[in-house]
């Protein structure tokens, strides 16, 4: 049934919309500015006032891809010629692009962004699977201390993790994990354990015991009850606190630059270390960024669904 | 063939007990249900049973097997919850199916024992929905056909029903009535509704702080109450608990009741059977519908005022202040016409109950 609306109604509904728009537009501002600049000209992207319609090409990306050198003088036009369409974007520039014989020489961004993939998926399967297991046994057992240990979990997140980076560092390097990915995944499964423990015995306690035991008196192990019957119904919980864990990963900077320098650097510190390669390159820059950003949100609009459902128990009365 | 024994069972949440020398033995095909109040103990007794909780003393033996230290796997029982526990991420097929999954069974057979329940609970239709789209009294019966269709030695039921309106928790006492004559299974049912524990019932044990307080038909629990608890626990209106004093007089007993100026008149053996506890601490038990009342003065009838009258559509319960107590009467609907109007009241000797004061218990004397 249609209730009848009044007119203050419809005026703060008009302004409550009003208002998400304009918010969504300051989030949205500057993840616009770096897909646009990513598809600038390279002289478009710090023009005064700032370029808004030009023609987007893609030339950033192949600058952000290859390793390249400035040309003393010009390329001879057979070659120029010769070369396929992208190479004549690198001529345009006055500069060409490395090769070894035929081969083109890649730059080292999509071993960074491999490096940011492995290490942020891992850690976060870790974070998020270790974390269901213990918010499980917080939920469910009686735990002596329980307390205490939860307090004792969250404790670790009270101070900036910067803090302790210096003894890290050198802690790291005694035992030989320094620049490893299986370095960063420790770290990254440390700092996020205690977010995921929490949040998972949150979405824990609101799964009824009477699944489990059902389950139970229905002639199942705890085990099978857990991944047949709990683990299903944690679904929502997993996603969210996996988005979560898998944001804080992927976006981590300071460890990752401390801690890598070459073969387990990450994409995050080894964008701006572009910056110093003579006149700052901003759309090459911004191409490595926009396509950075890309896993997050793919992986964020696949588990949309769970995040936004919220939690809903259809079956059981209370 | 199921039998299940308990055996002196003990348990302690903590420093308190909850449970205190439980015994109980439940014959094959039985239908016992676990009659109290919450935090009676009835509750914890069934999940002992059932393998959820642990127990601290005792046996617990199903066939003459001690159970008790088998997991709830083991020991082949299926129980039903008040919050039905349905699986939302699976359809009504894969729940009722689920305790068959746990066992061997080929996928072929699952399919042919859960359609045959399926038949039996009249929700075949459903098979295919989410637990999320049924109505309450469908999800009870999906619960109900998960807990059949394994064909265990026994059902535990806490509270089936208790989740459901009114008008579908009588539909469902009938069903839950029918399946069990149907297809027989020792049953132990756990409720706090002592209408549902009367219907249902082959025996009630009734249960208070921890203690069974009287085990029985139906028929004993509401015709020779144990003590004042069960008296006031079992039938609604519920009994008419007064402190009384006989007195002989004249060949005759007289029951006083709350100071009042006149005492009923009761057979004159009620004396030699009360055997001297007429002396005090006597309390007199008597159901509204043994509380008589007309409007014509005649002997053994006692003039009294009524005061509240509540209508329950086929009869009426009448308060009448009889010295300084109230007996509450089941009368015809409109039999007494308002507050104030004067009647006269006696009470049905053979439908009287005497208790000890002091322990509460009954003392066995029915005329």
């Amino acid at each position: 049934m249609a209730a009848v609306r009044t007119s203050s109604e419809v005026a703060f509904n008009r302004i409550a919309i009003a208002a998400v728009l304009v918010a969504t537009l300051i989030f949205l501002a500057p993840i616009y500015w770096i897909a646009s600049t990513a598809f600038k000209p390279k002289e478009l992207a710090v023009s005064v006032p700032p370029t808004v319609l030009f023609e987007p090409e893609v030339t950033p990306f192949v600058r952000l891809f290859t390793k390249r050198v400035q040309m003393q003088k010009a390329v001879d036009p057979q070659v120029y010629e010769a070369a396929p369409w992208w190479e004549k974007r690198i001529y345009d520039g006055g500069e060409r692009v490395l090769k070894v014989g035929k081969d083109v020489q890649l730059s080292q961004y999509p071993d960074r962004f491999m490096n940011s993939l492995i290490v942020a998926v891992i850690s976060t399967v870790l974070a998020v699977g270790m974390g269901t297991f213990t918010a499980y046994g917080f939920s469910r057992f009686k735990i002596a201390g329980e307390a205490d240990l939860l307090f004792f979990i969250l404790s670790t997140r009270m101070l900036p993790p910067v803090v302790v980076a210096i003894p890290m560092f050198l802690m790291y390097r005694m035992v030989g994990l320094n620049d490893s990915h299986i370095g960063l995944i420790i770290l990254y499964v440390a700092f996020n354990l205690s977010f995921s423990v929490w949040l998972m015995k949150g979405f824990m306690d609101e799964i009824p015991k009477e699944y489990e035991e059902a389950a139970l008196v229905d002639g199942y192990t705890r085990m099978q009850a857990f991944f047949k019957i709990v683990l299903p119904e944690a679904a929502t919980g997993i996603a969210a606190t996996a988005v979560f864990c898998f944001i804080t990963a992927w976006n981590e900077y300071a460890f990752a630059l401390i801690m890598t320098n070459r073969r387990a650097q990450t994409a995050p510190p080894f964008i701006p270390s572009q910056i110093g390669s003579g006149l700052p390159d901003w759309t090459t820059i911004a191409a490595g960024t926009f396509l950075f950003l890309l896993p997050v949100a793919i992986f964020t609009f696949l588990l949309r669904n769970h995040l936004l459902r919220g939690v809903t128990f259809g079956a059981i009365r209370k | 063939m199921t039998q299940i024994e308990l055996r002196g069972i003990e348990k302690f949440f903590g420093a308190v007990q909850v449970i205190h020398n439980l015994n109980l033995a439940i014959a094959d095909n039985e239908f016992i249900v676990l009659l109290g109040q919450s935090g009676c103990g009835k509750t914890t007794t069934l999940r002992a049973v059932a393998g959820l909780e642990t127990i601290d003393k005792g046996d617990i033996l199903i066939d003459g097997k001690p159970v008790q230290h088998l997991k709830a796997a083991d020991r082949d029982i299926a129980m039903v919850f008040q919050s039905f526990s349905l699986y939302p991420h699976m359809t009504v097929f894969e729940n009722v199916a689920f305790p068959l999954r746990a066992t061997r069974m080929s996928s072929g057979e699952v399919d042919k024992s859960v359609r045959e329940v399926a038949r039996v609970l009249r929700i075949t239709d459903l098979l295919d929905k989410r637990p999320s789209a049924l109505s309450g009294g469908d999800m009870q019966r999906v619960a109900i056909g998960r807990a059949l269709v394994r064909r265990p030695k026994a059902m535990l039921m806490d509270e089936p029903i208790g989740a459901l309106d009114a008008k579908l928790r009588e539909e469902m006492r009938a069903e839950i009535k029918r399946l069990h004559v149907k297809q027989g299974s020792t049953t132990i049912y756990v409720t706090h509704d002592q209408i549902e524990a009367m219907s249902l019932a082959d025996r009630i044990v009734i249960m208070h702080e921890g203690f069974i307080q009287q085990v029985g038909t139906p028929d004993e629990v509401y015709s020779h109450p144990a003590n004042l608890f069960v008296a006031q626990f079992v039938g609604s209106p519920v009994m008419n608990i007064a402190e009384a004093r006989v007195a002989d007089q004249a060949g005759a007993a007289s029951v006083t009741v709350g100071e009042a100026p006149a005492g009923f008149e009761f057979p004159h053996q009620l004396l030699s059977k009360l055997n001297g506890h007429s002396s005090g601490g006597l309390t007199l038990g008597i159901r509204p519908e043994g509380v008589l009342v007309r409007h014509d003065a005649a002997p053994g009838y006692m003039p009294v005022e009524a005061s509240i009258i509540e209508p329950l559509g086929s009869f009426d319960i009448v308060d009448l202040k009889v010295g300084s107590t109230m007996l509450r009467a089941r009368t015809k609907a409109g039999y007494v016409s308002g507050p104030g109007e004067r009647v006269h009241v006696r009470i049905d000797p053979e439908q009287a109950h005497f208790f000890d004061t002091a322990s509460g218990k009954s003392l066995g004397v029915r005329l």
